[in-house]
């Protein structure tokens, strides 16, 4: 069953035009980016996008900060969202069922599915934009930008400025992290793992919520415009000062904590946090999509 | 094959399935009629597990419905409303991910079942167009091809003429015949009484979620005991059969007399001249409409409203107040 959801996810074109989207966005930046020299000072704007002009090798993780925020979430709603809902509405939902497939075995293999639809995507961003980043931006515009200091972007060259996410190529040629500590290739290769992983259990968050309106819902678009709208509001009230008590429990408080992966050493306490609270809405969720599912007249 | 017994189904307070007891045996072509809205859907449903009963029991093949669902399901061929696939795949490609879903399928078979019941439903020429493209007869038989696949011991077929010209649905006949007789159980339901009467050897008819009628076909079309007799010498008839003519309407009589032959040979020796003689038989139509009421897409009136009859069998000896002949119409009767 798991087999037949990877084939039905990878031989939808919708999968491929999504994936394609959320390449291109890092493309588009990294054009402007590299054609005006123009970019947020350090602890502003986009994270890491002030160090890609120094060293392109940086531009993945320049990349993921563009697209988790919005692109990357709204993808993984509208494939979850669909996963069930999109089923009933075309009608195979009880013809599987009919097959028989237990139903706990299809919303896990739904789930499984997503999951690879999310590791796709990043995998996706992440080696497209490694390619952009060094084909565009150049390997490491270190001593171009040296040069010139009065090119207005000599404030990124001090990296971790301010504690702001930014980071350089040290002459050596190792990477460094935003604490300004040289990180070898190991450390790079841990720390981007981490991040990857960080961010699918950030994205599984927002597939669970989808997956539970997809079980309740046959309307595919509703299923995922009810999770965007949660994510939508989560983030106005992260925020919002105000709403400051009931901020270390919403869904996108920590989602950009992977950043701290690129510390040197790595700040534990909101990746963990961010994976705590993700792993109790991921179960919350999942829990009540599985009751509800495994108890429905499907009527559809 | 199916037994059902007091199976309940209420949506709210609606009460959309009412005490069922439906007995399908092993080898029947079982037809479930029923006028829109009676309950036919949700009953199909609930014997696939995919909608819970309220109250009652299922049992399918032996195993209880839902509870052992997954053990009946695979040797059960369905199709459930209108047959559905994804569009941007091809037919085979259809029927191999469906296959491949779930047990009971073999990976090394699967190639020639999918051939063998594309073949059997008339597609075996298909090429890789997506389902998309197909029109709805094509759909159609793709639906009963997925049915096929598997080899089923039970084939549950929801209104399988749907969309369907009238050649297809005689393909679709011959082959539903083909297979009961290789020993495949076929329960379908369908609203086309002309269908049900060509196909089925058993008729359940339900009515507002009730199961008002279960019977084979050659019992509820059995002769009535009447004589339908047409004849110019109409006066000499009526006066040699005194007392067992029930209705004269100008050449038509009809005259209550077990035997058509024995009265034909009595009428011709006594020199009335018979145009017309024929058993007295009545129709599934004549059947189910004297059983039912109203359909409930029907509003106000009296039909729907009135509370529905309990399960009988309707027999010769309780004929309905106004018998006709099949191919015997008599006007104004």
């Amino acid at each position: 069953m798991i087999g037949v959801e990877l084939f039905k996810l990878f031989r939808r074109p919708r999968t491929w035009i999504t994936a394609g989207l959320i390449c291109a966005l890092p493309l588009i930046v990294a054009i402007f980016v590299a054609t005006t020299h123009l970019v947020p000072p350090p602890g502003q704007g986009s994270a890491f996008l002030s160090a890609v002009l120094q060293d392109g090798q940086l531009y993945p993780a320049a990349a993921l900060a563009l697209v988790l925020p919005v692109f990357l979430p709204v993808a993984v709603a509208i494939v979850a969202g669909d996963s069930i809902a999109g089923e009933a509405t075309g009608g195979t939902l009880r013809y599987l069922l009919a097959r028989p497939v237990g139903r706990t075995r299809l919303l896990v293999a739904k789930l499984i599915a997503v999951i690879a639809f999310v590791l796709f995507a990043i995998v996706a961003v992440t080696l497209t934009s490694y390619a952009t980043g060094v084909l565009i931006l150049g390997p490491s515009r270190a001593a171009a930008v040296g040069e010139s200091p009065g090119s207005g972007i000599s404030g990124s060259i001090a990296p971790g400025a301010g504690g702001a996410p930014t980071a350089g190529l040290s002459a050596g040629g190792a990477v460094t992290s935003l604490s300004g500590a040289p990180l070898t290739v190991l450390q790079l290769a841990e720390r981007v793992i981490g991040t990857v992983a960080f961010i699918t259990v950030s994205m599984l968050g927002v597939a669970a919520i989808a997956l539970f309106l997809s079980t309740v819902t046959d309307s595919a678009i509703g299923a995922a415009m009810g999770a965007l709208a949660t994510l939508v509001g989560s983030e106005v009230l992260v925020t919002l000062n105000a709403a400051a008590v009931v901020q270390p429990y919403l869904p996108t408080r920590y989602w950009l904590a992977w950043i701290d992966f690129f510390r040197q050493p790595i700040l534990w306490r909101d990746i963990d946090r961010g994976f705590g609270i993700q792993a109790v809405y991921v179960v919350v969720f999942l829990g009540a999509a599985w009751a509800n599912f495994a108890t429905k007249d499907i009527t559809a | 094959m199916i037994t059902t017994r007091a199976l309940t189904k209420r949506f709210g307070h609606v009460e959309a399935v009412c005490s069922v007891g439906l007995e399908v045996r092993e080898g029947d072509r079982y037809g479930l009629l029923g006028p829109n809205g009676s309950g036919k859907t949700t009953l199909v449903r609930m014997l696939l597990g995919l909608v819970y009963a309220t109250s009652g029991e299922i049992t399918v093949l032996g195993q209880r419905i839902p509870r052992h669902a997954g053990r009946a399901l695979p040797d059960i061929g369905a199709l459930i409303e209108e047959p559905a696939a994804y569009p941007h795949l091809s037919g085979r490609a259809n029927l191999r991910l469906l296959d491949a879903a779930g047990p009971g399928g073999s990976r090394r078979t699967r190639r020639a079942r999918i051939e063998e019941a594309l073949e059997r439903v008339g597609l075996a020429g298909i090429d890789r167009r997506p389902v998309k493209a197909y029109s709805l007869g094509m759909r159609q038989r793709l639906g009963l091809a997925a049915a096929l696949v598997r080899r089923p011991r039970l084939l549950v077929l929801d209104e399988p003429g749907n969309g369907l010209d009238p050649r297809g649905i005689k393909d679709i006949r011959d082959l539903l015949i083909e297979l009961n007789s290789a020993g495949v159980t076929v329960f379908l339901s369908s609203h086309l009484l002309g269908e049900v009467s060509a196909l089925c050897t058993r008729v359940g008819v339900l009515d507002h979620g009730r199961l008002v009628l279960q019977e084979s076909l050659a019992e509820l079309q059995k002769p009535t005991g009447r004589v339908l007799v047409e004849t110019q010498d109409a006066e000499r008839a009526l006066a040699l059969l005194d007392g067992h003519v029930e209705r004269r309407d100008g050449p038509h009589l009809v005259v209550r007399d077990p035997d058509p032959a024995g009265l034909n040979a009595r009428l011709v020796g006594e020199g009335v001249r018979v145009a017309s003689i024929a058993q007295q038989r009545r129709t599934l139509e004549e059947v189910v409409l004297e059983v039912t009421g109203a359909g409930s897409d029907q509003f106000g009136g009296g039909g729907g409203t009135s509370p529905p009859s309990p399960p009988r069998s309707p027999s010769p000896s309780t004929p309905s107040p106004s018998p006709r002949g099949t191919g015997h119409e008599v006007p104004g009767a």
